[in-house]
């Protein structure tokens, strides 16, 4: 039977996918250009006994969706650059007490309230680093509609299976766009639910590592009483300032993602094996590359496409094998310079990297990028 | 028609023009199972002054969602036929509303004259349908999706009640083009 | 005999961290006395704090506990409560958590009126990071920030919450511990947002740079203060100066939010 298609916008699309992924809660605050998401999400949620609310600011968002993970909800949130900033803590606290939540960044123009209506890919390294402390970061970076609606899915999977918050990032070009969808029927895509404890109320520790490096965690009011923080804590929870048990327990939280990235790694190549330039680019850019690569084929120029869709952890086994056997990397993204220094962190030199940038509120287009590959060769 | 084919409706905001271009690209993307992109301007550029839809359509998956050059440009007001008119490729299509564009933008572009908005007004009797009237003639010009496509996505997206409306509004448009161009 | 609290705390977690003489272990045990009152299913119940030496309560008990960040209580217990409303939801925290950084999320989780019990423990200070004043430290009093008095103007906490849309707002003081819990268990009894403001006393930062020499000094003014809301009545303006309104300052029935999204999810299912 033929699957049911619509034409939809990346941010609808994004909605569909959470609830394809079984999201029961939404925690939000209007922020352009994200809305839609909150908008689709508000109408649907309760159609399913879901629940949608709308929060008195980014932060009240944030904390309302790790309160309801705590439940045991799926929990998603959905903002831009100027919310992720404002939940940059909580996020943190998500990590540290190691609650599944998904937020959805639609990145516009920045810093500060920048160019709301305008894409931007400025939010790359936020994404990563943007809380205090020592953390892990998982962050995927779709570039159309039908990969939006996916990797939100999987953005959920990865979410509940590594108890941490995971990021969805994608420009406001790709957010706002229509294209058609072709929905996946219950059963096409992998849906992850979260482990529950194996031990019974009274064993059960919400940070025991010994059976593993990502421990169960019990849901709020389905008989298990522990307690969550986000002070450096014990297996048991409970704070400590015990050196080796600190020590342990940040190791492990970044660990349980660095040991698994063949699992958490996602990433499409265009034309890559003789690629004498690579152009590595991401989200709506990585459109423009992929038209630039067909462009300079046509003019005899041996370019090809690395397109990461897992941004962070960073693609840096396949990047420095791609400097290993090409002349140059352009690194072309919508930003005056960020993930640049990571593709030339891992280059070590090898080859070229060079930067297209731009952050003018125009998408990066072709022509930018062939005149940036034709300097490389 | 060319691998990949760009059409820009412009005027002003509230005239339905957005919407116009939503039911074109789902006329190629799920009436016809071309590839279609639809993006369009937002901001408060949107509510009032200039603004504008665009569609691309193609045989295989579109890389480049925004338009480079365009084949065909709507414009429905002089504000948007100064601003969007631009970027109209050589040998390209023009067509306005030739009640309110008064100055005809300068190109090495095919120039059609219609009055849209009259002609839904004085024909159809509803000022609204205007952009499903454009629509008609936006297709009759470039024959991007087929007659019948086109038809099946507007009454699609329209409420039951208007369903014979836009049916007219639309044959009116994609006729009235076609008279023209013979 | 003695009130069985140990049944309620979690073995192993005490000595509590707060100092001799501070109230926050007097609100403790009015809220165990409280839960023991409304026969709080513990396993069902979520206890939520933000950050600073009240909100470390929560560790203690044996309930579903949730220490959050600073100021954010009251939102991640509106995201508890609102995923599963059937769970009882007690907010415990401080002055400056509460109506400085948390001052948006306390306004909005009163206005919407969602079924929680909100325990404010006001004792006039940031206590935990060595007595900053706070929203609620007195007009003229010295902090560690105020080393010339206090220049600004305070939050009366009661009125804010009423304000703000509280359907039960009530205020006893450390002193009147036999009050506390009464107060407690009839805020968790209220279907909606309960707000119980207790003024308490923090010697080792407060009351040794505002003149009370000893906690009996700081227990002494927290009676001396308090002013039941019926004696009140008969008091004149003149003998109310300078006093503190305690009891049940507040109470209406309105639509409770949980249950206002009930409806909603219904109208959704086409009901």
């Amino acid at each position: 039977m033929a699957k049911k298609v619509a034409l939809l916008q990346g941010n609808e699309a994004c909605a569909l996918g959470a609830l394809y992924a079984g999201c029961d809660f939404f925690g939000g605050y209007p922020i352009t250009p994200s809305t839609e998401v909150a908008e689709v999400l508000s109408n649907e949620l309760p159609k399913n006994g879901g629940k949608f609310i709308q929060m008195e600011d980014e932060i009240g968002a944030m904390a309302s969706v790790i309160g309801a993970s705590l439940t045991g909800a799926k929990a998603l949130t959905a903002t831009s650059g100027p919310g992720v900033s404002l939940k940059q803590e909580l996020i943190g606290y998500a990590c540290i007490a190691e609650t599944p939540c998904v937020i959805i960044n639609v990145m516009r123009g920045g810093p500060s309230t920048g160019m709301p209506t305008g894409p931007g890919q400025s939010d790359v390294m936020q994404a990563m680093w943007g809380t205090h402390g020592d953390h892990a970061a998982i962050a995927l970076t779709p570039a159309s509609c039908q990969e939006i609606f996916e990797e939100t899915v999987r953005a959920f999977n990865l979410a509940e299976k590594y108890r941490m918050p995971v990021q969805v990032l994608y420009d406001e070009i790709v957010g706002h766009m229509r294209e058609r969808i072709e929905f996946p029927e219950p059963g096409d895509l992998e849906v992850v639910d979260r482990e529950a404890p194996s031990v019974s109320p009274e064993e059960y520790k919400p940070y025991d590592s010994t059976k593993g490096q990502i421990p169960p965690l019990a849901a709020f009011g389905s008989g298990y009483k522990f307690h969550v923080t986000g002070l450096n804590k014990a297996a048991d929870g409970f704070p400590t300032t015990k050196a080796e048990l600190v020590d342990a327990e940040e190791r492990r939280q970044i660990a349980k993602v660095m040991d698994n990235i063949a699992d958490i790694e996602s990433y499409e190549e265009y034309l890559i094996d003789d690629a004498d330039v690579v152009i590595w680019a991401f989200g709506s850019t990585s459109r423009s590359a992929r038209y630039a690569v067909n462009e300079l084929r046509k003019e005899g120029i041996k370019a090809g496409l690395f397109r990461p869709i897992t941004l962070w952890p960073f693609p840096a086994k396949r990047t420095a094998e791609l400097a290993e056997q090409c002349k140059g990397i352009v690194v072309a993204e919508m930003n005056l310079g960020q993930m640049v220094y990571e593709v030339e962190r891992v280059a070590q030199g090898k080859c070229v990297v060079v930067h297209e940038g731009r952050v003018d509120g125009e998408p990066i287009n072709p022509g930018q990028i062939m005149n940036k590959v034709k300097e490389v060769i | 028609m060319a691998k990949r084919y760009e059409l820009r409706f412009s005027g002003a905001g509230g005239q339905g023009l957005i919407t116009a271009g939503i039911i074109l690209a789902e006329a190629a993307s799920i009436v016809e199972s071309k590839y279609a992109a639809q993006s369009q301007s937002y901001g408060p550029e949107a509510r009032g002054g200039a603004s504008k839809s665009e569609v691309i359509i193609s045989d295989s998956p579109i890389d480049y969602p925004k338009a480079t050059i365009v084949d065909a440009c709507l414009a429905m007001t002089q504000e948007a036929a100064d601003k969007y008119a631009n970027g109209i490729k050589d040998g390209g299509l023009l067509l306005i509303d030739d009640d309110f564009v008064k100055r005809v933008p300068e190109g090495n572009f095919k120039v059609l004259k219609m009055p849209i908005t009259r002609t839904a007004k004085e024909e159809i009797g509803r000022e609204i349908v205007a952009n499903v009237v454009a629509l008609g003639a936006m297709i009759a010009l470039t024959d991007v999706v087929k007659r019948e496509s086109g038809e099946k996505a507007v009454l699609a997206k329209v409420p039951e009640a208007f369903l014979d409306l836009n049916k007219k509004a639309y044959n009116l448009g994609y006729d009235k083009i076609k008279t023209l161009m013979n | 005999m003695a009130y069985d609290y140990e049944k309620s705390i979690r073995p192993g977690k005490l000595p509590h961290i707060w100092c001799p003489g501070c109230g926050h272990g007097i609100v403790m045990k009015g809220l165990i006395r409280a839960m023991d009152a409304c026969e709080l299913d513990r396993k069902n119940t979520a206890i939520v704090s933000g950050i600073g030496c009240a909100s470390r309560l929560p560790g203690y008990l044996d309930c579903c506990t949730l220490h959050t960040a600073h100021g954010r209580a009251a939102a991640f217990a509106t995201g508890v409560k609102m995923s599963k409303p059937d769970m009882n939801v007690i907010v415990c925290g401080g002055d400056g958590d509460g109506t400085a950084i948390g001052g948006n999320h306390f306004i909005h989780a009163c206005r919407r009126n969602i079924d929680m019990t909100y325990i404010i423990m006001n004792n006039f200070i940031y206590g935990m990071t060595g007595g900053q004043f706070s929203p609620c430290t007195p007009t003229g009093d010295k902090a560690s920030t105020t080393p010339y008095g206090n220049p600004d103007p305070i939050f009366d906490i009661s009125k804010l919450a009423i304000g703000a849309g509280a359907t039960f707002v009530a205020r006893t003081t450390a002193f009147h511990a036999t009050q506390i819990d009464k107060l407690i268990a009839e805020g968790i009894k209220h279907k909606g947002m309960a707000i119980i403001e207790v003024l308490d006393d923090c010697p080792t930062t407060y009351g040794r740079r505002n003149k009370f020499r000893s906690v009996t000094d700081m227990m002494k003014r927290l009676k001396d203060i308090a002013v039941p809301v019926a004696a009140a009545s008969k008091m004149t303006a003149e003998q109310l100066e300078g006093k503190v309104l305690t009891g049940v300052l507040y109470k209406e029935e309105l639509p409770e939010y949980t249950a206002q999204y009930a409806d909603v999810i219904k109208k959704a299912q086409g009901a």
